[in-house]
């Protein structure tokens, strides 16, 4: 038999599925984007101050750094690894970047210990995650208690708080004055565009997605999967450490509880996105989104003096809600939810 | 009928099964299969990889549903649609690979899912604890019931695996390779319980690939043969030589077509490859255009050593040579680089990644091997997976579609065009048609003897005797992790490779 004879196809198979509308309309994303207007529309309507730009942009500090450690997060999730030591990384970044101020180090040297505290810390999981074969959670769990316990012996209960102005210039300062561009806001979308498109267009974004749905299968098919998992740990450390540059210099100060339960916050901007916890399904554009839709979210209801206790309250149901309501109205349209 | 005319039949038997049935997809399992078993009597079960036994076990402890078909139990009608049911009706099964909870005790395994309450609906530990002693009594067991099960080994295991049945009064024991795991020693201690359990009126169901153990341990036997039921007899009346023909007779040479095409030079050669535990001493050579068959029972170490052949382990000794040159291979990157593709054996959790679609799944070796930072194009995936989907004739409705939603046979399609398109120049199969429909199968068999004919070299790792014997130049038969017999085409016969996979022969 000949390749030709062969390749008559005895089966018309199409290039593409056709996407119709209505699975456009019910994809996560668009779940998201539509929350996103929602957030918009209540908060204009509560509050007048809400749709200022100035306040906007404000608004964006205060969640440019997490949203940042949110994207390796989502590419670590979608490999079904995690890393919870990401806030306490931030600690022992900042700690790092506090001793080497008071050692009279300036903005250039401070810059280079934050990322090489951070990239320290995502090695040292990523090595014990795959070079001892540890679970990723039980890691980063044990690294968590660690850094931030090495931050908290060290500060006791003292702060560091003189850094150079050229540090603060960085964490509060602008890309663009008009429109107002947060420089650490900038940091995040060019961060999540490079993801977008490793993520969507590379080979490495490929061989992310075979793991995340199968691991053994991946890795049959030549695909370096503990290589791409540790080098997926280093990212997230190094990213870590830029957060903590950003947030060091937006504070200008480093106290032992610095970032506290940011990991958490980070995860739930990830999980929101509809990157799937059992690995394999999710996209960037889904966590810029959940990004948006928690930063803007929390900022809408501190304007109006909601406080902070009851926003997490807030933030909790609306977490639920989200992954619920496309599961349990799926069941009843007797299809499964398109998030897997 | 042989079994009502061999003695009078006090009571009614004490397993009656009449034309049971049983599909998989395209695979028909079981087909009208017939069994007899008497109380007080062994009963051994053979038939070669995929004839059907384990279905039938599984059909009789309640794992499955059969599709047609009766079953009685000592005479009463017998419909299990759990093991719980399996259990009331009398019927065990104690497995090759043994199914039980590593970190709990003996006790605790033994009565695992019928535990003695106290009036309050707490464990009665003391009553299990005794109930369970005095079972291991009766087996001469030296375990104790407070032990750990993990502390144990594999025989002392078979032994709580045993106790567990006659926990539950089992009248039906069925062993499914019980000694694969086992010392000599350890297998006489296994035929005394056996009798035991005869003398004491319970009918033993024996599934084995060792003909000496059968004759050893047996009264009666039943061959499966394709899940048909081909004959039964006393075994007093029969010969090794009856059951290897009965087991494996067939005109194999219409099904499988293997053209002849010139062999060419020798491509890959191992030597000495062995691991710790699963296999020793693999040595062969294989040339362009052959087909290089590797039989065995299933755990005779074929897909370890194939795997550790192609990085996915380390190896402890051997070594690998590609057209004379050495090379080193620590992972499938490496292999894949020397020009080798591997199609394992599970398709669903080791080839296919189910939930993403064909296109992804057929280009996923070539996107491994090249650099990460590439980007990807959409038309350049689609003209490979057009070319090499269109090749194996992979029935779809779009390119697009997931793997998940094709049948086992169009999966395993979709894996093969994947190692395809690598354009390998050593491509080893391990059981590339298990578990697919008929006409999948035959596309990949006639696909095989087409690549050989290209100059492709071909490994193909297979515990079905049709499809080694009809597609292989040469046949290599492995027992116990060690090659023991290398047979050309000429001399495969199945006698041959069954007499050499079941470790006969030597004598």
């Amino acid at each position: 038999m000949s390749d030709q004879a062969q390749a008559g196809s005895r089966y018309d198979v199409a290039d593409r599925a056709a996407r119709s509308w209505g699975e456009r309309l019910t994809s996560w994303e668009s779940i998201l984007a539509l929350l996103l207007v929602a957030v918009f529309v209540v908060n204009g309507l509560l509050s007048p101050y809400f749709l200022d730009l100035f306040n906007l942009s404000d608004a964006t500090f205060n969640f440019s750094e997490k949203a940042l450690v949110a994207l390796p997060m989502a590419l670590l999730v979608l490999v079904r690894e995690i890393d919870l030591s990401v806030a306490a990384t931030i600690a022992l970044a900042s700690l790092a970047m506090g001793l080497c101020a008071e050692a009279g180090a300036g903005t250039p040297v401070l810059i280079l210990v934050g990322l090489c505290v951070g990239l320290v810390c995502g090695t040292a999981n990523g090595l014990l995650v795959t070079a001892v074969g540890l679970p990723s959670i039980v890691v980063t769990i044990g690294t968590m208690s660690l850094f931030r316990g090495i931050a908290q012996v060290v500060l006791g209960d003292q702060a560091v708080t003189k850094y150079p102005s050229g540090l603060g210039a960085i964490g509060q300062g602008y890309l663009v004055d008009m429109p107002p561009v947060p420089l650490s806001f900038a940091l995040f979308l060019a961060a999540a565009a490079v993801a977008a498109v490793v993520l969507h267009r590379t080979a490495l974004g490929r061989q992310l997605y075979a793991i995340g749905n199968n691991p053994v299968a991946a890795r049959f098919s030549g695909v370096p999967v503990d290589r791409i998992r540790f080098g997926l740990f280093a990212v997230t450390g190094l990213v870590s450490g830029l957060a903590a540059v950003l947030l060091t210099g937006r504070i200008g100060s480093t106290r032992p509880n610095i970032a506290m339960g940011w990991e958490l916050e980070i995860v739930t901007m990830v999980v929101l996105g509809g990157v799937s916890i059992a690995g394999g399904a999710g996209t960037v554009g889904g966590v810029v989104l959940a990004v948006f839709v928690l930063g803007f979210a929390t900022f809408g209801l501190s304007l109006v003096n909601v406080p902070g206790i009851v926003i997490n309250i807030l933030l909790g149901v609306l977490l639920v809600a989200a992954i619920a309501v496309p599961v349990v109205a799926g069941r009843l349209m007797g299809r499964a939810p398109t998030r897997d | 009928m042989l079994a009502s005319t061999a003695k009078p039949a006090p009571e009614a038997p004490a397993l009656v099964v009449r034309g049971l049935s049983k599909r998989f997809g395209g695979v028909q399992a079981l087909d009208g299969v017939d069994l007899t078993l008497c109380a007080g009597e062994t009963m051994a079960l053979i038939g070669e990889n995929g004839a059907g036994k384990s279905t039938l076990v599984k059909i009789l402890t309640g794992i499955h549903a059969a599709d047609a078909g009766t079953v009685s139990v000592f005479g009463r009608p017998f419909a299990a649609r759990s093991p719980r049911d399996a259990w009331a009706a009398g019927i065990t099964a104690i497995h090759q690979e043994t199914v039980m909870f590593d970190e709990l005790s003996v006790a605790e395994n033994v009565f695992m899912g019928h535990m003695p309450l106290t009036p309050r609906g707490l464990v009665d530990w003391g009553t299990m604890r005794a109930a369970t002693a005095e079972l291991l009594d009766r087996l001469d067991a030296d375990v104790e019931p407070d032990t750990p099960l993990k502390r144990l080994g594999v025989a002392q295991k078979h032994l709580v695996e045993i106790a567990r049945a006659l926990s539950h009064d089992a009248r039906i024991v069925i062993m499914d390779e019980p000694t694969a795991a086992l010392s000599a020693r350890e297998i006489d201690d296994l035929f005394r319980i056996v009798g035991q359990l005869k003398a004491e009126g319970r009918a033993v169901v024996f599934i084995s690939h060792k003909f000496d153990e059968i004759f050893r341990v047996a009264d009666r036997w039943t061959c499966l043969r394709d899940g048909r039921h081909v004959g039964e007899g006393a075994i007093a009346d029969v010969t090794e030589a009856d059951l290897v023909r009965l087991m494996v007779g067939r005109s194999i040479d219409q099904v499988f077509p293997k053209q002849d095409v010139p062999i060419g030079d020798v491509v890959l050669e191992v030597e000495g490859l062995s691991n710790a535990t699963e296999f020793a001493d693999v040595s062969f050579s294989l040339r362009r255009g052959e087909i290089l068959g590797l039989y065995g029972l299933v755990g005779a170490g074929r897909s370890e050593a194939m795997q550790a052949l192609f990085g996915l382990t380390r190896p402890t000794r051997g070594s690998v040579r590609i057209d004379g040159a050495a090379v080193t291979i620590r992972s499938p990157a490496d292999a894949v680089a020397a020009g080798m593709a591997y199609v394992p054996e599970d398709r669903q959790v080791q080839g296919a990644v189910l939930p993403m679609g064909i296109r992804e799944n057929l280009t996923l070796a070539g996107i491994a091997a090249g650099p990460l930072a590439r980007f990807l194009s959409r038309d350049r995936e689609l003209a490979t997976t057009r070319r090499f989907g269109g090749r194996l004739a992979v029935k779809a409705a779009t390119w697009d579609q997931r793997l998940r939603e094709l049948s086992g046979g169009n999966q395993q399609k979709v894996v093969i065009a994947k190692w395809l398109a690598m354009e390998p120049r050593i491509l080893i199969l391990d059981e590339p048609t298990k578990g697919i429909d008929v006409g999948s199968k035959a596309a990949v068999h006639a696909f095989m003897s087409e690549l050989a004919a290209q100059g492709l070299a071909i490994v193909l790792v297979s515990s079905e005797l049709p499809e080694v014997l009809g597609m292989s130049d040469t046949v290599l038969v492995m027992h116990e992790g060690r090659i023991v017999k290398r047979l050309p085409r000429a001399q495969a016969t199945p006698e041959a490779v069954v007499t050499a996979a079941t470790g006969g022969g030597h004598a």
